[in-house]
């Protein structure tokens, strides 16, 4: 069947301001986004410009904004987005970014949140000969906070972050809880300084979007006020 | 723009970051390039485990695992390599788990493990749990691991960068260019060393597990210089493929009791290995696929599949344990694992051939043990020779830490006493001149359907079993492609985020890996591994127990040997 692709473009070397425009394409019901966006760039138009990789939801590069939610192209696919032949899907780039181009925004400032977090194990005493030892049941602690593919969905999603772009947002505080709550990790207290900043976890309003909009379904929000509880009842 | 590091690693995968920590563990200043962001890479799509000989659910040792390796290899693994490896793991899984890697554990808190095709216990007896895992996600977590190491240690990171052209002059490797996505700048970059670490070629087949990004570029910019790549024969078409997409379905999915079925529900792999059945290695149980289908016992309306059936095992272990293949299936597929079978066929996953190397990754010019001063090579670019004729599955990963630890090392120790080389003023200049030929291009062949045809080509004539009249033709089609390649046609001139150019660029790195692949299916006349030979059914130990290596000179495809490194596991039939 054909579909719109509504596609919001810009090229700052070319346009003052973005705009749309749109692609007749033939698609099948179980193709993804990306698919459609393939089809567009290699049959219509070379110059369209998007982020891909892996093409099926775990490198987190394709992240953007589907039919008004933040979505990977490549987990979205057509028989969820229209109804009938002749529908229209739109795409535009993730929300809250700088855009680079079409749909590639500036990933530094996220990455920049990401670091801020200190992303990394801490603990300074010297690791035993064998594997540090760790229960199932602290594993299963932070289980789902070690599914983030840092594709920035949660954090482009989020109505703070869209108005004060310094919030560090939802991606690096899943990212401070999967360590914070990893029994092998020291780190707590070290996280906080960029935590509870006023950059930090306190913007967080409970919106809900960054939980929706995880396509790796963690639970972000959750995530969050377990984060917000460690720093009030410090039992680090 | 021009940079100086001591060290570069090209490629942010697990070989590249691994190679860069230890690079910068020696006190030199390193910088790796990569085309993606770190985390997008592909080794965060691997699922099942890696294999180490913890024993931590029972007896193992790691000549058990270098025993598996050989002979999963069809004994054209080098056993020097194998060897290394097997011990070497061992401690590269700990040194994981110390950098924080969260693996699942068992009820007594040690690394959980799980069976995995090929690895056993005994020299053979039955399979072993050796495959230590975080779900089925373990690359994702290697990666995440690694990236997270490199930002507690403040690694320099170039990304988005497209290498263009890596400087040999007289054997001496002085320096890399690369072209900026964003700006559509060439930089050149001098080092006293280079690790290549860019991964593997899959993107060359229609149906494939691996990345859009995987095109071999840097396999192919060595062999344009006319320097050779091994055993490029052998190429791991993995099982499990998702069908139609190819999207991988991890070997831990039968590791956790999964079995492949026929149109009659028959569990087929009793047949073609009796001993560890489902759990066989890759290159025989995707052969065994092919033969179902072949026979006319394939599912579906056009019988040209098989079903994964995991419904017999517990829901909870295959949420727990298997839950983004799940996702994989129910998304692309619309079934539950837990209800349903899966429909798969194999699909193209890993290069066993590439650049090659010694055992410290230095990369060799030759059939003489030549090497290139400063060049290293590590991960599923390299050809090391630890997988030999077929790639046990988890060994890639384990491929990845070893091997990129050893590389690394031995970059930033040779980087240590050796000087930066001057480069020529116009070191660039090729690498100009071939992109701007490129975004200038105004041909009538497109680039998209270019790559759809060497795709189809490679399917159809370089695929799971091989006979000269296929071969000769995929030949032929890879020539033809390569001549219409000449004439292709690019819209995009402008130079921010010019993707077009890039994917222009990545055909013609697919088209020269290609060329390499099918001249040495073609060559090698025997059945070993993964490449298997309908004309040539036997394994030819007397002629053929040594490696390939295949070059270019003066426009043609011409071949040197090598002899294979044997020891401890004299060669014997190969059945499990």
């Amino acid at each position: 069947m054909q579909v719109t692709l509504k596609v919001m473009r810009y090229d700052p070397n070319k346009a003052a301001k973005p705009g749309w425009v749109s692609y007749q394409v033939e698609a099948e019901p179980m193709d993804r986004v990306l698919d459609l966006l393939h089809k567009v760039k290699y049959f219509q138009d070379g110059t369209l410009a998007f982020r891909r990789s892996c093409g099926h939801g775990i490198c987190g590069s394709d992240a953007m904004l589907i039919n008004g939610k933040n979505q990977l192209a490549c987990k979205a696919l057509v028989k969820d987005l229209t109804k009938k032949a002749g529908d229209t899907i739109t795409v535009e780039p993730l929300r809250g970014l700088p855009v680079k181009k079409d749909l590639v925004v500036d990933m530094d400032p996220f990455f920049d949140a990401y670091r801020a977090v200190k992303p990394y194990l801490i603990n300074d005493e010297p690791p035993p000969d064998r594997e540090r030892l760790q229960s199932p049941e602290d594993r299963a602690r932070f289980d789902a906070s070690t599914k983030c593919i840092l594709c920035a969905a949660c954090t482009t999603s989020c109505p703070v972050f869209w108005v004060n772009g310094s919030y560090i947002g939802p991606a690096a505080i899943v990212q401070a809880h999967r360590f914070i709550f990893d029994s092998r990790d020291r780190g707590a207290r070290e996280r906080f300084q960029a935590l509870a900043a006023s950059t930090g976890v306190w913007r967080c309003r409970t919106a809900y979007n960054c939980t929706e909009a995880c396509p790796r379904e963690i639970p972000v929000t959750q995530a969050i006020e377990e984060v917000k509880r460690a720093i009030l009842y410090d039992k680090f | 723009m021009a940079h100086q590091h001591d060290v570069i690693v090209i490629g942010a995968g697990g070989s590249g970051l691994t190679a860069a920590l230890y690079a910068a563990k020696q006190g030199v200043d390193v910088a790796v390039i990569s085309k993606l962001y770190p985390t997008r890479s592909h080794t965060g799509a691997a699922q099942g485990g890696i294999g180490a000989a913890l024993g931590n659910v029972e007896e193992d040792h790691w000549e058990w695992h270098m025993f598996d390796t050989i002979k999963g290899g069809d004994y054209l693994t080098d056993q020097d390599a194998a060897e290394i490896f097997a011990k070497e793991v061992i401690e590269a899984v700990l040194e994981l788990e110390h950098m924080g890697l969260p693996f699942d554990r068992l009820p007594n808190g040690r690394i959980a493990q799980r069976r995995f095709g090929g690895h056993t216990k005994e020299y053979g007896k039955a399979a072993v749990h050796r495959a230590a895992h975080a779900a089925d996600r373990t690359g994702h977590m290697i990666l995440q691991t690694l990236y997270q190491q490199c930002v507690k240690h403040n690694l320099t990171f170039y990304n988005e960068f497209h290498v263009t052209d890596v400087i040999i002059e007289d054997n001496v490797a002085k320096g890399v260019v690369a072209y900026e996505l964003a700006t559509g700048e060439l930089h050149t970059f001098q080092a006293k060393a280079i690790v290549i670490a860019s991964g593997g070629y899959g993107r060359a087949w229609k149906v494939t597990s691996n990345a859009f990004t995987l095109t071999g570029d840097l396999q192919a910019i060595l062999y344009r210089k006319g320097l050779p790549l091994e055993d490029m024969e052998f190429y791991q078409f993995h099982p499990t493929g998702l069908f139609p997409l190819g999207i991988l379905l991890t070997e831990g999915a039968r590791g956790e009791g999964g079995i492949l079925r026929n149109d009659s529900g028959e569990r087929f792999m009793e047949r073609y290995a009796p001993t560890i059945k489902d759990l066989a290695p890759r290159d025989m149980v995707a052969r065994a696929m092919y033969l179902e289908v072949r026979e006319g016992r394939g599912v579906g309306p056009r019988k040209d599949h098989v079903l994964l059936d995991l419904t017999h095992l517990p829901a909870e272990t295959i949420h727990k344990k298997l839950p983004d293949i799940s996702e994989f299936a129910w998304i692309y597929q619309g079934v539950d694992p837990t209800k349903q079978p899966v429909p798969v066929m194999p699909t193209a996953h890993y290069a066993m051939g590439g650049i090659p190397t010694t055992l410290s990754g230095e990369v060799i010019a030759d059939d003489k043990n030549t090497l290139i001063a400063g060049l290293y090579a590590a991960g599923e670019v390299a050809c090391v020779s630890l997988h030999g004729a077929n790639r046990l599955g988890t060994n890639s990963l384990g491929d990845l830490v070893v091997f990129g630890r050893r590389a690394g090392t031995a970059a930033a120790k040779f980087a240590k006493s050796a000087e930066l080389h001057d480069l020529s003023p116009d070191a660039s200049g090729e690498s100009r001149e071939r992109l701007e030929r490129v975004r200038n291009s105004s041909g009538k062949e497109s680039v998209a359907a270019l790559r759809a045809e060497l795709q189809q080509a490679m399917q159809d004539y370089a695929s799971v079993f091989r006979t000269e009249e296929l071969l000769a033709k995929g030949v032929e089609a890879v020539a033809e492609l390569q001549e219409r390649y000449k004439n292709i046609g690019v819209q995009d001139k402008g130079e921010r985020y010019n993707t077009e150019l890039v994917e222009a660029m990545e055909l013609g790195y697919l088209l020269e890996v290609s060329e390499a692949t099918v001249h040495s299916c073609l060559n090698r006349k025997e059945s070993r591994g993964a490449h298997a030979r309908e004309d040539y059914p036997e394994r030819d130990d007397k002629n053929w127990l040594k490696h390939s290596l295949v070059y270019r000179k003066n426009g043609k495809v011409d071949f040197m040997y090598k002899p294979v490194v044997l020891g401890k596991f004299e060669p014997k039939a190969r059945t499990y």
